[in-house]
């Protein structure tokens, strides 16, 4: 809660900054109080308090997640100051914002009681869309911005609408409650209705195959710094919250249920990775390649009791991969208005750092070993295999087969053609070295020494 | 007193509710006018709200009701944000038919 209520304080210190005319602090202030706030987290980690009649609950689950959060936003908002560098004024507006959408991220995975996940869920939804539609003279963004609204509050009313047969069936909306009422005699076809709702409107959030159709042109138009945020903090909020629902609204079901979410989960892989293959504009590619690693932490949910360790693994070796691509996509497409794949031709010779940045971090997504991506696969797959999913893994290494197909395509490109001409020369700001450079660093070390992370939920 | 809920039956508050919420779903998926679309999410939200309200009164317990100003509050802080993105729009293209917007493909 302390952590909430200090982000929430940050986010108003940031719009009074602007104020009172200092817009040159806004950035260093917000990367302190965050650095700040995360060292409290992470120390507070094993803390576990109710808080507002159950409103709010802190777990290790939840802690881990809001760390993990936290430290994304500091990369993204690092990210920011040479990112909006033509829009300066505006940009307290924009770090408010991604605080307050962090604010949401954590109201959703610590939520205690339904309101608290609507709201939760509200409240980064609608930062989102406002982010998303920023680049207000851009149609692209419009375009993403409006689609994104669309299929956002859909699926937010699909939400609503399941909680409001829940708490018919229960006449509760305390998580506690619901679990107690559900253990204890049959309940109405209400529940089962309003818990399939619930989670269907959370798999449009996470993109998710039937539903993922809205992700790549939103990804595409939004500006690039926005589509990090979806892609990292975002997916990975809503994965958590998906986890964090099926684990207590679940537990009743009937079989059926296991085999639904496993079909989904091979389609949101497969289908996910084989559009990915045609793709030749890197925001679209990722976009796709977000859509099949969303399937692969979906994974977790066939074995809701044991896998919360796995999935944080997983998705802190994701969004961290997911970081150091999207800086290298944000140097190089800097003042250009596609993001083509050919425009990272030669990459490694005009930027080798750079290069070096992509490149883990495409082999990390991908799966290839030293690198955090092989050991957050390796653990779904074995705990998959132990708890007898085996056609899940077959799918599950056959579609890591093909992403590191179009992951090396990027590779290739950038290592072999190498024409460096005046036009394709750039210059990579200092802070996009610094977050680059970090997230690698990251990846190589949470994969070298995997009990850091998972050593948080023993 | 007698409850209003126990003489007309909670099934048919939720049909109804279920009904609003189909016409909803369905505007949005067939409609091309963004204002209609956003009409329909309105629907769709409050057909929701009133079925809270309905249990609500069911269950003889106020939550419910709470939740519903909840859920207001939500709905016009995204019906705001949406109406701006619409202007945008309006600016940028003179027209607010989604069938329009198709500069994004792959």
């Amino acid at each position: 809660m302390n952590t909430l209520i200090a982000i929430g304080v940050l986010a108003v210190l940031v719009l009074i900054a602007e104020i009172i005319n200092l817009r040159k602090l806004v950035i260093p202030m917000t990367i302190v109080g965050l650095l700040g706030i995360l060292g409290y987290t992470v120390c507070h980690i094993d803390v576990e308090v109710s808080y507002y009649n159950n409103m709010f609950i802190t777990k290790k689950f939840s802690n881990a997640f809001t760390s993990l959060f936290i430290a994304l936003t500091i990369f993204l908002v690092a990210l920011s100051k040479d990112f909006y560098q033509t829009q300066f004024s505006k940009i307290a507006d924009y770090i408010s914002l991604k605080l307050f959408l962090l604010m949401g991220a954590i109201c959703m995975v610590c939520f205690g009681n339904m309101a608290m996940f609507f709201l939760g869920l509200e409240i980064l939804s609608i930062t989102l869309y406002i982010l998303c539609g920023s680049d207000r003279t851009n149609i692209k963004s419009n375009e993403a911005a409006m689609k994104y609204f669309l299929l956002g509050s859909f699926a937010s009313g699909i939400v609503l609408f399941g909680i409001a047969l829940v708490y018919g069936a229960t006449s509760s909306f305390d998580i506690a409650e619901i679990i107690t009422i559900t253990s204890q005699g049959t309940l109405p076809i209400w529940y089962s209705l309003g818990v399939v709702m619930i989670i269907v409107g959370m798999l449009f959030k996470i993109a998710a195959v039937p539903f993922h159709f809205w992700a790549p042109d939103v990804y595409q138009g939004a500006p690039t710094l926005t589509t990090a945020m979806m892609s990292t903090l975002v997916k990975v909020a809503a994965v958590a919250t998906l986890y964090k629902l099926s684990f207590h609204l679940l537990r009743q079901m009937p079989e059926g249920y296991t085999t639904a979410i496993v079909v989904i989960t091979i389609l949101t892989m497969s289908v996910g990775n084989i559009i990915a293959l045609r793709q030749d504009d890197m925001k679209r590619l990722l976009a796709y390649s977000g859509i099949s690693h969303a399937g692969f932490m979906m994974m977790a949910l066939t074995a809701l009791s044991t896998s919360a360790s796995n999935l944080f693994y997983y998705a802190a070796a994701y969004a961290v991969a997911g970081i150091g691509a999207f800086t290298v996509v944000l140097a190089v497409t800097k003042g250009k208005d596609n993001q083509l794949i050919q425009q990272f031709s030669g990459l490694g010779k005009r930027s080798p750092i750079m290069a070096l940045v992509l490149s883990v971090s495409l082999l990390s997504m991908g799966g290839i070993p030293i690198f955090a991506g092989f050991f957050g696969k390796f653990f779904l797959f074995s705990q998959a295999v132990d708890n007898g999913f085996i056609t899940l893994v077959i799918f599950g290494v056959i579609n890591s087969f093909i992403s590191i197909y179009y992951y090396l395509k990027v590779i290739v490109t950038m290592y072999t053609q190498n024409e460096v001409t005046e036009e394709t020369q750039i210059t990579v700001p200092l802070s996009y070295k610094v977050v680059g450079i970090a997230a690698v660093l990251i990846n190589i070390i949470i994969g070298l020494c995997p009990s850091i992370l998972l050593g948080l939920f023993k | 007193m007698e409850n209003v809920i126990e003489i007309i039956g909670i099934e048919k508050y939720i049909y109804l509710s279920i009904i609003l919420f189909c016409i909803g779903v369905l505007g949005i998926l067939y409609r091309r006018n963004a204002i209609v679309m956003f009409m329909c999410i309105e629907i769709m939200l409050n057909s929701a709200n009133m079925l809270l309200v309905a249990f609500s009164t069911f269950h003889q317990d106020a939550e419910g009701q709470v939740f519903v100003f909840f859920t207001m509050a939500v709905a016009a802080a995204e019906v705001a944000v949406g109406l701006a993105i619409l202007v945008t729009i309006y600016r940028n293209i003179g027209s607010i038919d989604i069938d329009k917007l198709k500069n994004l493909k792959g």
